[in-house]
């Protein structure tokens, strides 16, 4: 295996609506951001991938015209994947592994606010037996919510307790969207969107857009004053139809934890859970004790950009090492109805 | 009833999705202008080319395209195509000419209708200008120019918009 680095990252402040700007706007200042952290010439990086969806956007091919904010000319090796930016992240890894390249900028972008993200996740189930229930987003995390319930794992205390702790610490992101001083009572007498989810547990409709860059070993330490090691890199997926699983368990996510290396001597997890129930699955499934600190930079609850906010859990981690907060800490990235597939990676300082 | 064992061939799931697009501030500022009868492109800053209608960005140099030039209405056919097979999305009358048009001043060219000229008539080179719809019905929208007409003015050589087909 070759070392692999994270040497930048860079990533929009989130906001509920960009309407302004198209997603070529939103893309060209994080990218030369990205590329400009690096100290990678944007020509000499040997290989570019994106993470995103036309349907956010209603727009076909729109992740064509976002190759208009690279550059790319003469031509580049560019690839996409239908998926968060965590996924491309992941192409571009083994991409370095095939020794074809040595580096890699991942970029991954959402304009939510254009469309009803709940109605476009109901359109990823499957076609015949379910879509036509039409369960959204919601109302799928809202039936895996009831399960943790039913179950006795979790309490909705809990959950507005993440809530509270989320905005917290987002006071401390200028990126975050949702942050402030919030309390467990007052959260917890609000009325239910979809029972038993209540606002507070819900992820913010947001537009934002990030970009990174990775390097493999030599060519990191001599860009990079401090490189931030990915150990290791897993992708796991549980059954695509949330019926035959049972919903309060995430073997997918422990596996991946697993094979990424384990969540042994994490000192930061950022957490990819869409909903504030998902966060308490995914401990459970990682094995994380009480002394990792969860989600520093607010979380998914505090902004939540979709195809972006699994890519921005890996970047908001290598912030945590950037800002020496931690030495080793964990990245997770969901995707697909409730939490059916899991990305997790596991980064270090020297 | 139908056979229980006969391979089911077709469902109907009806599906909607709604949206509300936006364009981004070049393509706005396009749109506003367009509103005003006015043909506004947008100038690489680091290549110079300019692109019209502008979507933000050189997609040759990854800049931002911030220079406002406003273009006039007149152009150059740089490629057509003759339109001869009918189609359901298709009201015009068959066969028609559709041509890539380069405006004096911008560096790609847009496609848009040829009228008011035989289609046998049509070749790279030859000089048009916008037919507008008559002020009370300007929009934000393209579609502002109805077609584009030969205008009387000699042939462009080749040379001169080789670069730009
Ligand atoms: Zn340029």
């Amino acid at each position: 295996m070759r070392d692999v680095a994270i040497v930048s990252y860079a990533q929009t402040p989130y906001q509920s609506s960009v309407s302004a700007q198209n997603e070529v706007e939103m893309l060209m200042p994080i990218l030369s951001e990205a590329v400009e952290k690096s100290g990678i010439p944007r020509k000499e990086i040997g290989f570019t991938c994106s993470g995103s969806t036309d349907y956010l956007a209603g727009q076909s091919f729109s992740f064509v015209m976002a190759v208009d904010a690279l550059g790319a000319w003469p031509p580049i090796r560019e690839s996409h994947v239908e998926m968060d930016g965590a996924w491309a992240l992941y192409e571009s890894w083994v991409k370095i592994q095939t020794g074809e390249v040595d580096s890699a900028l991942i970029f991954s972008f959402g304009r939510q606010s254009m469309g009803d993200l709940p109605s476009v996740l109901c359109l990823q189930l499957d076609p015949y037996v379910l879509q036509p229930l039409h369960p959204d987003g919601i109302s799928l995390a809202a039936l895996q919510a009831r399960a943790l319930l039913d179950a006795g794992k979790s309490s909705e205390r809990e959950w507005a307790q993440i809530a509270v702790r989320s905005r917290a610490d987002a006071k401390d992101n200028p990126d975050a969207l949702v942050k402030g001083d919030a309390d467990v009572d007052a959260f917890l007498a609000e009325s239910c969107v979809a029972s038993p989810l209540r606002p507070h547990t819900l992820p913010p409709v947001t537009d934002g857009a990030a970009a990174m860059v990775i390097a493999a070993g030599d060519l990191a330490r001599r860009v990079s004053e401090k490189p931030v090691w990915i150990r290791g890199i897993d992708h796991r997926l549980d059954p695509h139809m949330p019926g035959v699983r049972d919903l309060t368990v995430s073997p997918s996510t422990a596996k991946a934890t697993e094979k990424a290396g384990g969540a042994a001597g994490v000192e930061v997890a950022e957490l990819h859970a869409p909903f504030a129930p998902q966060e308490v699955i995914l401990r459970d499934a990682m094995g994380l004790g009480s002394d990792v600190k969860i989600n520093p930079s607010g979380g998914p609850l505090a902004a939540h950009p979709m195809m972006v906010a699994g890519l921005a859990r890996i970047g908001e981690a290598a912030r945590q090492i950037w800002g020496g907060k931690a030495g080793r800490a964990l990245a997770h990235a969901t995707q697909g109805p409730c939490l059916q597939q899991n990305l997790v990676t596991i980064l270090e300082a020297d | 009833m139908a056979d229980a064992n006969e391979p089911v061939s077709v469902v109907g799931i009806p599906s909607r999705v709604e949206y509300t697009y936006s364009p981004g501030r070049a393509t706005t500022r396009f749109l506003r202008a367009i509103e005003q009868k006015r043909l506004m492109g947008q100038r690489c800053t680091g290549c110079g080319k300019v692109y019209i209608p502008p979507r933000g960005a050189c997609p040759r140099c990854g800049l931002p395209t911030d220079e406002e030039v406003e273009l006039t209405d007149k152009g150059t056919v740089v490629s057509f195509t003759v339109v001869r097979v009918p189609s359901e999305n298709i009201q015009l009358e068959l066969p028609y000419a559709a041509g890539s048009i380069l405006l004096d001043g911008a560096d790609i060219p847009f496609q848009a209708l040829l009228r008011d000229v035989e289609v046998a008539d049509v070749r790279p080179g030859m000089r048009v200008q916008a037919v507008w719809v008559d002020d009370a019905e300007l929009q934000p929208s393209f579609t502002n120019i109805k077609w584009f007409h030969p205008i009387d003015e000699p042939d462009v050589p080749f040379e001169k918009f080789q670069e730009h087909l």
